[in-house]
């Protein structure tokens, strides 16, 4: 079997709404990636901490706070700090359309807004993953 | 980056790029644990197991928090089973150690089983030797959710910490073979739940019959109030202390050596059948006749191994 894509999921700041992240998850388990799943009301700091550690392939953030000005950039500028840009770091949640262009300029490669399908994203993934 | 200098001068990243290089077996691995063998050998194992749900990630996160205090260096393998089916994973021990990850002195790390049986992943013993390089005094190996027969920690790990909680079943469980067998260190987690001391009688009746020379200890805690935490820690010392008392230190990790080396030979043989695609040719050839009950097994693996060059 092919080596797993390692993907850290996890819930950036102060919002307790975890089930997108979960179902996420899963759908990238199933897709035959290794998920470490890291859990709620993490600080950019310990997203980026695990990350390294973790050596994953992927950062992908869940974000419903309406923080993601604040929270996103700041983990693709501690991703930067640490030479870690090789990380494929996307975001998913409730983000304004008008918010995204700036987003993506930051750092974060893709914005995964409601109604986007399991398998966009895992599709996604695997296209854009470094090799 | 030359990983393996990096890995001397405490660098993180090169720990964890070595981990994925050996778990992946990308090309040069072996070369690379080569050397990382002839350093290692310094840190003290500890392998924390029992069934799913035990409690075994928070306890974990409580005993590293404590052997902080004392200013050790910590790394922690953290193994989540893989599915069969997809070779995907959920990794979830990390949210029990959310402390942790900000911790400089701690190293965490998650492994998928990848198809491995026994508890443990095939990488993990290759992972424990980068750690230890990489400067952890203690690593602490937490197993998948055990059933009755994952025992494989017990030739990873220097110390054995079984976690049990109350109501898993009745004393006849507690004296079957198996996981019962390999606690050099028991703990009733969630001992404020009821049936925890009957539990906690179960087992010491269990180990009074137990022919180990040290007989182990039954610990009570509640790990998400950190109660039982300090007295676990002292009961994993007084195990280091007697293992190396008593020479079996170096002893056991003979045994495991040998074990080590017994495993990479089978490794190197089954990579000389299956990578060969005549014999798998032959083999699939072979499955036929043995299913149509023309052949047997017997004679079906006498005849592939005939063949085979080492």
């Amino acid at each position: 079997m092919e080596n797993p894509i390692r993907v850290l999921v996890a819930k950036p700041g102060l919002d307790g709404h975890d089930r997108g992240a979960k179902v996420i998850a899963r759908a990238l388990r199933d897709a035959g990636m290794e998920v470490i799943y890291t859990g709620l009301r993490q600080t950019p700091e310990q997203i980026v901490n695990a990350a390294i550690q973790e050596d994953v392939d992927v950062v992908a953030v869940s974000i419903l706070s309406g923080a993601h000005g604040t929270l996103l950039p700041r983990i693709a500028e501690l991703l930067k700090q640490q030479d870690a840009e090789d990380i494929l770091f996307v975001a998913g949640g409730v983000i304004p359309d008008d918010d995204i262009p700036e987003l993506l300029t930051s750092g974060v490669k893709a914005i995964f807004t409601p109604g986007t399908t399991t398998t966009e994203t895992v599709e996604f993934i695997r296209n854009n993953v470094r090799k | 980056m030359d990983l393996l200098q990096e890995l001397k001068k405490h660098n993180k990243r090169a720990a964890a790029k070595l981990i994925t290089m050996v778990e992946n077996r990308n090309p040069g691995y072996q070369e690379a644990l080569k050397d990382i063998h002839k350093l290692s050998g310094n840190a003290y194992v500890v392998g924390i197991t029992g069934p799913p749900g035990a409690g075994k990630s928070t306890l974990t996160d409580k005993l590293v928090k404590e052997l902080r205090k004392k200013g050790k260096q910590i790394a922690i393998i953290a193994v989540d089973p893989t599915s069969p089916f997809t070779g995907g994973s959920i990794l979830g021990d990390r949210i029990r150690m959310n402390d942790l990850s900000l911790d400089a002195g701690v190293f965490i790390r998650s492994m998928g089983t990848r198809g491995h049986l026994g508890g443990l992943s095939e990488s993990t013993k290759a992972a424990i030797k980068i750690l230890d390089v990489y400067g952890a005094e203690y690593i602490f190996v937490e197993t998948v959710g055990v059933g009755q027969s994952e025992v494989e920690i017990v030739k990873n790990a220097d110390t054995t910490v079984m976690v049990l909680v109350p109501g898993l079943g009745d004393d006849i469980q507690a004296i079957k073979a198996g996981i019962m067998e390999i606690g050099d260190v028991f703990v009733i987690n969630k001992a404020d739940r009821e049936g925890a001391n009957r539990t906690k009688a179960e087992i010491e009746m269990m180990l009074d019959f137990s022919n180990k020379e040290k007989r182990p200890s039954v610990q009570m805690a509640v790990a998400v109030d950190n109660k039982g935490i300090i007295e676990i820690i002292d009961e994993i010392e007084k195990h280091k202390e007697y293992l190396i008392d008593t020479n079996k230190f170096h002893h056991n990790r003979i045994e495991s050596t040998k074990e080590e080396i017994v495993e990479i030979i089978k490794g190197y043989i089954l990579d000389k059948i299956f990578n060969n695609q005549h014999i798998n040719e032959e083999l699939n050839q072979l499955t036929k006749d043995v299913v149509e009950r023309n052949v047997d097994p017997y004679t079906a693996g006498d005849l592939l191994l005939k063949n085979i060059k080492l």
